[in-house]
């Protein structure tokens, strides 16, 4: 059993690292959303590993905070973003008069 | 390990971790913002549902299970809603690889949502004030055409 343990808190942690490398590197406010809730959702699963294979029901009511705090976070921060826009003219259903993107900083940092 | 039900339990649970572990590696690897959420979604589902299972075999008592259930069911409901909120702000915002995409039912739509349009205030500025004062003025003028003193 501690075999086990080991080897799925390996897996798991080489997720949650991997999620951190994208939330530092993340190019867009976007990425960095979708990298921190993937990382919320990896120690919720770290916890429920934990618990089930310990047989310690303690920690199984901080899941349910985790993954509700987790859609609330994901969902403000999307809206903050979506408060961005302000108008779209461009035909495409793209928007247009916004400071320029994180990728197209990065695009004119690289071609210069 | 004692009999085959724990085994069922802890493959269920070393399945969710490596499901983990793919996400984190497509989080890392994929080009754009729509399929690094098509890359985190999966553990958001399918991995907390596998772990949720594993985890109510192993504990005892029917609290922890009930709890465990909930979990789930709140991962079912909610994934879908921040994924559809995060994917259309990500394409209105331009971080969509567009060269990527096979199809794109949004190119040709006309793009008039605002962020004025449907519950605005009643005392909202003019999403176009120059051309609401334009007509504003043409319809005095026509109102006047039409009724001389």
């Amino acid at each position: 059993m501690i075999v086990v343990e080991v080897i799925a808190q390996a897996l798991l942690g080489g997720g949650a690292l991997l999620a951190l490398v994208r939330l530092a590197l993340g190019p867009s406010l976007l990425d960095r959303v979708v990298a921190t809730d993937t990382l919320l959702v990896i120690i919720s699963a770290s916890l429920a590993v934990h618990a089930g294979l310990r047989r310690d029901p303690t920690v199984v009511p901080v899941l349910v905070v985790v993954s509700l705090l987790a859609f609330v976070g994901t969902v403000s921060i999307a809206r903050y973003v979506g408060g961005m826009l302000l108008q779209s003219t461009t035909g495409d259903g793209t928007d247009v008069g916004l400071p320029p993107a994180a990728e197209t900083r990065a695009e004119r940092a690289a071609r210069r | 390990m004692s009999g085959p039900v724990d085994v069922v339990a802890v493959t269920c649970l070393l399945a969710g971790a490596f499901l983990c572990l793919t996400a984190g590696v497509g989080l890392v690897r994929f080009p754009d913002v729509l399929s690094r959420m098509h890359a985190g979604t999966k553990p958001q589902v399918l991995g907390v549902l596998l772990v949720m299972v594993g985890g109510a075999i192993r504990l005892h008592g029917w609290s922890a299970t009930w709890m465990l259930l909930l979990v789930a069911a709140f991962q079912l409901l909610t994934a879908p809603v921040s994924a559809h909120m995060i994917s259309r702000v990500a394409y209105r915002r331009r971080h969509v690889r567009r060269d990527l995409l096979l199809v794109d039912e949004l190119r040709g739509s006309e793009g008039r949502d605002s962020v004025y349009q449907g519950d605005e205030p009643a005392d909202a500025p003019p999403e176009h004030p120059a051309q609401t004062l334009l007509d504003s003025r043409r319809d005095d003028w026509e109102e006047r055409k039409a009724q001389p003193s």
